[in-house]
């Protein structure tokens, strides 16, 4: 699908018989400098909060149900076997079901070498087992997202980005079915309409900031032995710690689905004209051309 | 054809080295001296929205039922030290534990000595800093009560815990904590774990249980303990074996 031209190349001149409607290239400033600088925020907070989340899982890589560790009995674990001959498998277990993931989880290479960790040395902050590091990353960088995540909150209540922008209207909602098989289709809003949210990316923004955020953050704290103390509602509430630990991790697979979902629109959109529009605010739509009506 | 293989070619290799200098870049921070300090930093701030949010609330207790069939040990498991193989071998009869330092009322406890004390019996969660935990039932003195014995000087203001494991490099093990974790009443000086002696792996003859901190805090093995104005004078200087290597001082996290 051919999205919005990029910049330079212009199309070739059509007679104005054969196109009745004329498209031109308009630029409107889709993203204010606020929101911009939050979104960065944001996308650093969670590249390093991945990165420094998997190495603290690394230090037990295996996910229980429940208030306390079932050490037998993980929903699931990425451990590791010796063969035979010596060589070490990586073995993903989820419930009973038994995978070999040697090279990615369970056991891959450091420095050239096989080794047993949880997740390969390339996706964790920092690369070497290291749960001092990963914790000090993990905890810095939570504190900024929590704070990044509020001015956001207040940003887009107070200039109406929220009930604007991302809660979908009546019309997006009748228009749902529509807008899926659009998605499916690769088939994107073209003209005005590409300068407004759809309802996908509208739904997909709520359950990513409100649940995803919001849940990764409060099952972060129902982890902490002394927030239980006064969380214990919650950390009942979802059956446990480790059942809030495994949750957490759960969140976390779902802003990396989000993140790769999110690239692939960026791409197939308009890698360029997104770019740009994140970074200067500037988004290029083709309007209808009303002087040639 | 060529041009947008070449394009790709370039953004992937574009995309690699950025992942490659970002993630590379936060180990290259990790190894020097100020990112750790400035990353570290928000140990305080945790520490101090933590100590508000949660003041002296009470840790979960859990039913008998909860209680994990085996209390998974870690770290030490078995003190080679002689003077503690010494004691093991007469099952801790000549066990006492020291308490000096700024108190005004040094102590020197046996465990029947302790064991005298009004107990408290708790069923509480333990949980490591790795991740995982499990449940058991603790019976101890508060260690508030053996604080009030001892009665710390103006100048106290962290407790300190010397104890009889040697860590991989020989250092002893210790740990440290500050008057309002120390004073909780579920911060205990355990004896009994599930209904018996303390075992060894699990840190006999006495160990300490903060059960609102992670485990690297609850010190077993216990051989002294000494009230102190300040740590920096001890050891790695940043209050317990594990805080040394780089872990948190406040573990409550």
């Amino acid at each position: 699908m051919a999205s919005i031209p990029e910049d330079a190349i212009p199309p070739p001149p059509i007679p104005a018989e054969q196109a009745p409607t004329q498209w031109v290239r308009r630029v409107v400033y889709r993203h204010t400098m606020p929101l911009r600088i939050m979104h960065w925020i944001n996308a650093i907070c969670l590249l390093i909060l991945l990165g420094s989340g998997l190495q603290i899982f690394n230090a037990h890589p295996a996910l229980y149900w429940g208030q306390r560790s079932t050490f037998d009995r993980p929903w699931l674990s990425l451990g590791a076997t010796q063969n035979r001959d010596g060589k070490l498998r990586g073995v993903t277990a989820i419930g009973t079901h038994r995978f070999d993931t040697t090279g990615w989880f369970g056991v891959s290479n450091v420095n050239g070498q096989p080794a047993v960790r949880g997740f390969p040395a390339w996706a964790t902050i920092p690369g070497p087992q290291w749960l001092a590091m990963g914790r000090a990353w993990h905890f810095f960088f939570a504190w900024i997202f929590v704070i990044n995540g509020v001015c956001f909150f207040a940003y887009a209540l107070w200039t109406r980005h929220l009930t604007r922008d991302l809660v979908p209207t009546r019309r997006d909602w009748r228009g749902i079915g529509r807008s899926i098989v659009d998605h499916a289709l690769l088939r994107h809003p073209h003209g005005e309409e590409a300068a407004r949210y759809n309802v996908l990316q509208r739904i997909a923004y709520l359950v990513v900031i409100f649940f995803f955020g919001g849940g990764v953050v409060l099952m972060g704290l129902a982890m902490s032995p002394r927030m239980d103390s006064v969380l214990g509602w919650l950390v009942d509430a979802v059956g446990g710690r480790q059942s809030a630990r495994s949750i957490h991790f759960l969140f976390a697979m779902g802003f990396v689905a989000f993140f790769l979902i999110h690239i692939f629109e960026v791409i197939v959109t308009g890698v360029g004209n997104n770019l740009r529009s994140i970074i200067t605010g500037r988004y290029a739509i083709e309007a209808r051309d009303e002087t040639h009506q | 054809m060529k041009l947008i293989n070449r394009r790709r070619r370039f953004l992937r290799d574009a995309l690699a080295l950025t992942g490659a200098v970002g993630l590379g870049g936060c180990d290259k921070l990790s190894e020097t001296d100020w990112a750790p300090k400035v990353l570290g930093s928000a140990t305080g701030l945790s520490h101090a929205a933590q100590r508000a949010l949660a003041r002296d609330a009470m840790a979960r207790e859990y039913n008998e039922a909860d209680i994990s069939p085996v209390f998974r040990p870690n770290g030490s498991t078995d003190p080679q030290a002689p003077e503690y193989r010494a004691l093991a071998a007469n099952n801790f009869r000549d066990y006492r534990l020291g308490v000096g330092g700024r108190v005004a009322h040094p102590l020197s406890l046996s465990l029947d000595d302790l064991r005298a004390l009004p107990s408290r019996t708790q069923i509480t969660r333990h949980d490591c800093v790795e991740g995982w935990s499990v449940i058991g039932k603790w019976t101890g003195v508060q260690l508030s009560h053996v604080l009030k014995m001892a009665q710390p000087t103006k100048a106290a203001r962290y407790v300190v815990f010397r104890c009889y494991d040697a860590m991989d490099d020989d250092s002893e093990y210790y740990e440290s904590l500050g008057f309002d974790d120390a004073y909780h009443p579920q911060t205990l000086l355990a004896w009994e774990l599930n209904g018996k002696a303390l075992p060894i792996p699990n840190g006999a003859p006495l160990r300490l249980r903060v059960p609102r901190q992670l485990g690297y805090k609850m010190a077993k093995y216990l051989r002294h303990i000494e009230l102190v104005d300040s740590f920096r004078s001890i050891e790695g200087g940043r209050g317990g074996y594990w805080e040394d290597q780089g872990y948190q001082w406040y573990a409550g996290i």
